[in-house]
């Protein structure tokens, strides 16, 4: 099994080219976190909080997210299939066409070409990139797949086959808009109605970018890297199914107490609360794995990064729906608990399973081990660390944000003006600033690492 | 759910299309064909020329990141922001702009709450007006031209009706000039209750201010006069956008008038044609009824009396 037949080039360049996006919006992100209490580090009109934050969002959830899932599925897919990809050149093609879809997409935000749409901001034109990179994407999952050498097709392929449809439906239904020049379109849906068809659109983005195609890294690396075998393949498909039935009923727990229609709303919290479940399936189906030998927590560095990435989807699966729920939702929706949630997913779950995902993956396509578990635990100390700073101090002040709103004085009126309420964050937000440093930190010393390994590597191959 | 699915790729893929899209046709394509999901209020207009620029800047600068425009139906949510949003308020609304996040306030009935001035004194240096916020400035909108041929394209996308001497007009509108009109037409579909009829407004209370001359009462109205006045009357409440409130004069004629009117201006707020002791105001003061209790006005009142004339 030669490298050439692997085409490890093209999941290397996806991977390489994800950290380099990954180094972008973190990097934003931290200007946007100080932007938040020191309003004097906006520059506009290109550097404002109001279109870095696009940038920060879309950089990790495509740049980052989407560059490492193309890369690493690519790899999954390629072992589980027994063959190399179907066709090679389309998929190196696609990376290319990726970083400069990027790179495009990052410039349109910071000039202010917006759709306004959470997640899905990025004009026409460069959507249409997106599709057609999508669809070189189907191209190569579904026909390398139908092409396999291996007759059963294993759980990281339900998952990836579930992703590749699931986008490529949401993606195109919630981006058709009445093109108004080149930079600027109008959503094809009004009102009500587009705030439907967007929230559908932006918790499935979480459920079929953040959720399945990070399940499918960690059915396939969890077992590779402890070598225990996944606990049980019935839960993971009572899992599988439930999930990906139920995720699309649930985006009108964004719209709770606004206009859209109660039904709507009420169907959406009851299928929240359903996906506890399935979510659930795949936690204790990682837990039992692990479980029947837990000393790989210490002896396989890798273990520990699943386990804490696969706790915190299970953390993040239960406040969620808790969030859905009318009475919660009341207090902290639109408060700053949301990104402290958003973030515990974020930074906790999917950066933390790619990247476990991802030491595992170098290693094995340049033939040589990992350059250092040490530099590798310091990385996993920094980033929990630090997203736990970012997550607890958002989900402190936002609950202070949704109790100061709702104060009242004995006579019924208002105990606090907006601005007071407002000023009361900047502690908080000052504290998350340096979390999100050490998190960045964390993820210098995982580059590092990388970087370091894939020297190591080449030497190798050089002198052999 | 027999093994067969997971070694046949295109049968799998099949169902798991069907499995997605079910919660997808009941919560999402169905509705749409409800006229549940089209409503319009019979008096909500679509843009002009000049609002729909504005709200392409809003888009723009990504305003929708920090502000939400929509009232849940929360008693405080009401008190703080006005009638709750109705879902015929948003028909022209592509996309919606109900936002997320409030690092800001909602601005879904900014929409004639404060005069023009207001607003581009607070878009020009938000500081300026409230020392302590973290909204950026957006000076550099009165610096760009409106290109009412791109505006007109807009409109045309839209298919929004307009004249062409609106759009000429256009020309010599910056940015700045349209994102204004934006924030005054947002949520003004709904009519606004008459501040006087409202629930705790107060009518003609005709007794002296319980407060007069109590020092404690002074130094808490000076702190609450700084927070909630300051903005438009000037720190020293000679006026800005605002009228001076230590002059002789009251809604633009000679003559003070009494604590009491002054209670119930800052209690009701005013709009154009608003009537007090036969004097009629210009509008623009917003009610605080809601944020300030009765004892904290009175405060208000005692501390400008207490800085009159000095």
């Amino acid at each position: 099994m030669s490298d050439y037949q692997y085409d490890n080039q093209t999941v290397k360049g996806f991977i390489v080219s994800s950290i380099f996006w990954g180094v972008v919006g973190i990097v934003i992100g931290l200007l946007i976190s100080i932007q938040m209490w020191k309003p004097e580090t906006n520059f506009a009109p290109y550097f404002t909080f109001g279109r870095l934050r696009a940038v920060h969002t879309n950089g990790l959830a495509f740049g980052l997210g989407v560059g490492a899932i193309f890369g690493l599925s690519y790899y999954i897919i390629m072992r589980l299939a027994k063959r190399p990809l179907l066709f090679p050149k389309l998929a190196r093609f696609q990376l290319y066409l990726f970083n400069v879809g990027i790179l495009l997409a990052a410039v349109s935000l910071l000039m202010g070409q917006t759709q306004s749409l959470e997640y899905a901001e990025l004009e026409w034109p460069i959507d249409l990139a997106i599709v057609i990179l999508w669809v070189m994407f189907a191209i190569n999952v579904f026909g390398t797949i139908i092409k396999r050498k291996e007759e059963q097709m294993y759980i990281s392929l339900w998952y990836i086959i579930a992703t590749t449809i699931a986008v490529a439906v949401l993606y195109i239904v919630n981006n058709l808009s009445i093109p108004a020049g080149l930079t600027k379109s109008y959503h094809l849906f009004a009102g009500v109605n587009s705030a439907n068809v967007e929230w559908w659109y932006g918790h499935n983005a979480v459920g079929f970018v953040f959720t399945t195609p990070i399940l499918a890294m960690f059915y396939y690396f969890l077992p590779k890297s402890t070598g225990i075998p996944i606990y049980s393949h019935r839960l993971s498909i009572i899992a599988f199914w439930s999930l990906v039935f139920a995720y699309l009923w649930t985006g009108a727990h964004h719209l709770v107490y606004t206009p859209l229609p109660d039904w709507i709303q009420t169907l959406g919290i009851v299928f929240t609360i359903f996906l506890i479940a399935p979510s659930w399936g795949s936690v204790v189906n990682g837990y039992y794995t692990v479980g029947t030998d837990w000393s790989k927590m210490n002896t396989n560095y890798l273990t520990k990064f699943f386990i804490m990435g696969i706790t915190f989807y299970g953390l993040q699966t239960v406040q969620g729906p808790t969030q859905g729920l009318r009475i919660v939702s009341q207090l902290i929706h639109y408060t700053d608990w949301v990104p402290g949630h958003v973030h515990m997913g974020t930074m906790g779950w999917v950066t933390m399973t790619t990247a476990a995902s991802i030491y595992y993956v170098i290693p094995k396509i340049y033939h040589t081990e990992i350059y250092s578990e040490k530099v590798a635990n310091i990385h996993f100390w920094l980033v929990l660390i630090g997203q736990l700073i970012f997550s607890i101090t958002m989900w402190i002040t936002g609950i202070q944000q949704g109790a100061l709103w709702k104060a009242t004085n004995a006579d019924g009126s208002l105990k606090y003006t907006f601005i007071e309420t407002l000023t009361k964050n900047y502690p908080y937000w000052q504290l998350r600033t340096v979390g999100g440093l050490i998190f960045t930190v964390g993820m210098l010393f995982f580059i590092y690492n990388i970087y370091m390994t894939i020297r190591k590597g080449s030497l190798a191959e050089a002198k052999a | 759910m027999g093994s067969g699915i997971y070694n046949k790729p295109i049968a799998f893929a099949l169902t798991a299309t069907v499995v997605i899209l079910i919660g997808t046709v009941v919560t999402m394509f169905y509705p749409m064909l409800t006229p549940e999901m089209h409503p319009k209020l019979e008096n909500l207009k679509p843009f002009t020329a000049l609002q729909l620029a504005g709200r392409d800047i809003y888009q723009r600068e990504g305003c929708v990141n920090c502000h939400t425009q929509t009232v849940r139906p929360l008693k405080t949510e009401v008190l703080r922001y006005g009638e709750y949003s109705k879902a015929g308020e948003f028909a022209y609304d592509r996309p919606f702009l109900w936002g997320s996040k409030r690092t800001g306030p909602d601005l879904a009935r900014i929409g004639g709450k404060y005069p023009d001035a207001w607003h581009y004194k607070h878009f020009e240096k938000p500081q300026g007006m409230f020392p302590q916020t973290n909204m950026p400035a957006y000076a550099f909108l009165a610096k760009n031209k409106l290109d009412p041929a791109e505006v007109e394209a807009h409109m045309k996308a839209l298919d929004f009706p307009y004249t062409i001497e609106e759009l000429s007009a256009l020309g010599s509108k910056t940015d700045m000039d349209a994102l204004v009109a934006y924030m005054q037409v947002i949520g003004t579909a709904v009519k606004k209750t008459a501040p006087v009829a409202a629930a705790g407004g107060v009518k003609e209370v005709h007794f002296p201010n319980p407060l007069a001359d109590n020092p404690q009462a002074i130094a808490k109205g000076k702190d609450l006069y700084a927070k909630n006045c300051a903005s438009c009357h000037g720190d020293n409440a000679k006026g800005d956008i605002g009228p001076s409130l230590v002059d002789d004069e009251f809604f633009y004629e000679k003559g003070d008038m009494p604590d009491d009117d002054y209670f119930e201006v800052t209690n009701n707020g005013t709009s154009e044609g608003y009537v007090e002791d036969g004097r009629t105001g210009k509008g623009g003061m917003p009610g605080f009824k809601d944020s300030l209790s009765k004892d904290d006005i009175w405060s208000i009142v005692a501390y400008l009396r207490s800085i009159k004339g000095k």
